[in-house]
């Protein structure tokens, strides 16, 4: 458990360009510079004032409902044999997802801005029903762009973003996913730049988001840290988070990553497996580029177009990744794995069966890691796994995916 | 059309831009530059429409490259674009669009146009080294702000490839000189926030924001954006150095019956936008 010394912290970046080692930076059209400099100042004033942070505390708690729980997921780990699995609630948030944590630490910005329309991308939809539900608390416009493929998968959080007074538009580009609604994000932004705050939902994009998004979510692995302390009295030897671009994964990670001790693993999605076109595990089966405002690992071809992702779910269905994990990567700080679009269906049953907890598909690809990894692990070894969001918005595609096994007929109603 | 830039530019530089600019200048005109999307619909009709389009008047060409995930771009060039790319179109495709054209014309510039991924993965010495052979002398990528021109723009500026970059409503005047620090061969003015193909600007308000440019800088600007028929054109070409008009053309070549019926009417419209620029400021 000794903490880094020798070495630089790994928790400064980025630097002063966005850059985390080769990866980030401030890729974007001219139109939008300004606005991100802009952002960027705010965002640094923000850090400064107390009152900012007292308010976005204050709704943390009684709004968000944090803390989230740590739990220790006890028929989980003795059917595993191996590792203590402990379990980060984010899934008991408000809204179903540690998506809120970002949305709300972004509206409180946009307000300081003078931002009147909030717009965002989303896959899963639960990054839009964050936003979605911040615009409402805060009486703000609000406009979400989501793939048609997406909106098909994920109907309930459309469903709940209209009932929360958004505009769900639906993006047809592309396979109708998220980097496309990431696309169109952007063009409204660019053509609705006075008036318009775009709450990027993910550690991606132009510097400063993947800074700052991971800033509101670090918020998890501050929490899992004094827990852990709280219950064994020391840290985690391992954390477990999935990740599509993400964020939920950089919240945990970020405030271990000077704890050499702390074994860090990302798991990506590979979807139909890796060894196939159709995955979306950007580190294990991609090679940097430049896309939606950073440098980072892109599924790509030789002439450096983009691919198409392919992941059940929709949440890690990106064909890129923060540029911080992609330097945490590239420096071996953590490791990144990948889970099959069967191995997270088995993952999310045996949560469903053992705990009474049904988790979000992507969550399900972090416990599936653990499902390999735990029973070789001895009885004495801390693992954290981030349980990053619920999974009442999978039940379509489970249903599909599972019927025959379940007894379940989908056609019968 | 060849325009002899020697007797015209006592300044003598030697870019091909430079020449064209200054010879459409002593001509007291706008000069018209055009935008196509390379391959689009596919590689013998683009070529076809590229080959043509300085004999129908164009003083500059922007060639698209391809990308699948246009950002800046509204309907037309993103549709443009994925025909493109469905037929084929590559890097090295459109690098032989450039040098088949260079085989006929050695005086009227090509700017090659997109986003920086393709370039990046192809590597940028590479790159540049093929680009200058095939004789292109500018490249516009929009997703290369000033902040990142180590990546791309100082590197093209050592190969002889101008670095054209994009200036907005957005780029106040703390910002312009870091705009226009490392152009060359002309600023693009980008009349209204927004994507391409967006709605056309005033041309009061765009005639003030280029005089605030001028104050900064003895480049020509060209300006683009909403650019579609003559009249515009003509109204845009009274003060500005160029105009640029890319969706319009785009938009005849994706709703002609036949690709030879495309390249007609791509034609067409540029002989009508070079007419126009021709007597706008008589």
């Amino acid at each position: 458990m000794s903490q880094s010394t020798a070495t630089a912290s790994l928790r400064q970046g980025p630097d002063a360009k966005g850059f985390f080692g080769d990866f980030g930076g401030r890729f974007v059209a001219e139109t939008l510079m300004p606005l991100i400099l802009h952002l960027q100042r705010e965002y640094e004033a923000a850090q400064q004032d107390p009152a900012f942070a007292k308010e976005l505390a204050g709704l943390s708690a009684d709004y968000v409902g944090r803390q989230s729980p740590l739990y220790f997921a006890e028929r989980l780990t003795e059917k595993l044999g191996g590792a203590k699995v402990y379990l980060k609630r984010e899934d008991l948030m408000h809204t179903g997802a540690h998506k809120i944590n970002n949305a709300l630490g972004q509206v409180l910005l946009a307000r300081r801005m003078g931002k009147q329309r909030i717009i965002a991308e989303t896959g899963a939809g639960m990054h839009g029903v964050a936003t979605a539900t911040v615009a409402a608390r805060f009486g703000l416009d609000c406009v979400i762009y989501m793939g048609s493929t997406d909106i098909h998968r994920q109907q309930p959080n459309v469903q709940r973003m209209q009932l929360l007074g958004a505009k769900v538009v639906p993006v047809t580009a592309g396979d109708g996913t998220l980097k496309d609604a990431m696309n169109e994000a952007l063009r409204d932004w660019v053509t609705n730049v006075d008036d318009t705050f775009y709450i990027i939902g993910t550690v991606a994009g132009p510097h400063p988001y993947p800074q700052l998004v991971r800033d509101f979510q670090s918020v998890i692995g501050k929490e899992v840290r004094t827990q852990i302390l709280e219950k064994e009295g020391r840290l985690p030897d391992s954390l477990v988070a999935c990740i599509g671009g993400g964020s939920n994964a950089m919240g945990l990670f970020h405030p271990f990553l000077d704890d050499e001790s702390v074994e860090i693993i990302g798991v990506e999605a590979a979807g139909e497996g890796l060894d196939t076109p159709r995955h979306a595990a950007s580190l294990k089966g991609g090679k940097p580029g430049v896309l939606h405002g950073n440098r980072t690992f892109l599924l790509q071809d030789e002439e450096g177009q983009i691919g198409d992702a392919h992941s059940i779910s929709a949440g890690l269905d990106y064909p890129g990744i923060g540029p911080e994990h992609a330097w945490l990567h590239d420096i071996k700080r953590a490791e990144y794995v990948a889970a099959t679009d069967q191995e997270a269906l088995d993952a999310f049953q045996m949560l469903c069966r053992l705990e009474g907890i049904i988790p979000a598909l992507e969550s399900a690809h972090a416990l599936a890691e653990v499902i390999k990894r735990a029973p070789e692990l001895p009885k004495d070894h801390l693992m954290v796994v981030n349980l990053s969001g619920r999974g009442d918005k999978d039940m379509a595609t489970v249903t599909h995916h599972l019927a025959d096994e379940l007894g379940l007929n989908p056609d019968a109603a | 059309m060849s325009i002899s830039a020697t007797d015209t530019d006592k300044a003598a530089t030697d870019s091909r831009l430079d020449r064209r600019f200054a010879a459409v200048r002593a001509e007291s005109r706008a000069a018209l530059v055009t935008y196509i999307t390379a391959g689009d619909p596919g590689y013998d009709a683009s070529l076809a429409t590229f080959l043509g389009m300085a004999e129908a008047g164009a003083d500059v060409i922007e060639l698209g490259m391809p990308f699948t995930d246009p950002m800046a771009d509204g309907l037309a060039i993103q549709h443009a674009t994925q025909r493109a790319l469905k037929a084929g179109q590559t890097m090295d495709r459109t690098l032989a669009m450039v040098s088949e054209f260079r085989k006929q014309d050695q005086d009227t510039p090509i700017v090659l146009m997109g986003y920086y991924n393709p370039i990046y993965r192809r590597g940028v010495a590479r790159f540049l080294e093929q680009a200058s052979d095939a004789g292109v002398d500018g490249l516009i990528v929009v997703d290369l702000p000033p902040e990142h021109d180590d990546e791309l723009c100082l590197p093209a500026a050592q190969a002889g490839i101008s670095f054209i970059r994009l200036a907005t409503p957005t780029t106040n005047s703390e910002r312009l000189p870091s705009v226009l620090a490392n152009t060359s061969g002309f600023l693009y003015y980008v009349s209204s926030n927004g994507v391409t193909g967006g709605a056309a600007p005033t041309a009061e308000k765009v005639e003030a924001e280029v005089g605030r440019i001028r104050e900064h800088t003895d480049i020509p600007v060209a300006v683009g954006f909403g650019i579609r028929t003559a009249e515009q054109a003509a109204r845009i070409g009274r003060f500005a150095d160029g105009v640029v008009v890319g969706s319009a053309l785009i938009d005849l070549q994706a709703n002609a019956e036949t690709p030879e019926q495309g390249t007609h009417d791509v034609h067409a419209l540029t002989r009508e936008l070079a007419d126009a620029l021709r007597s706008a400021r008589k």
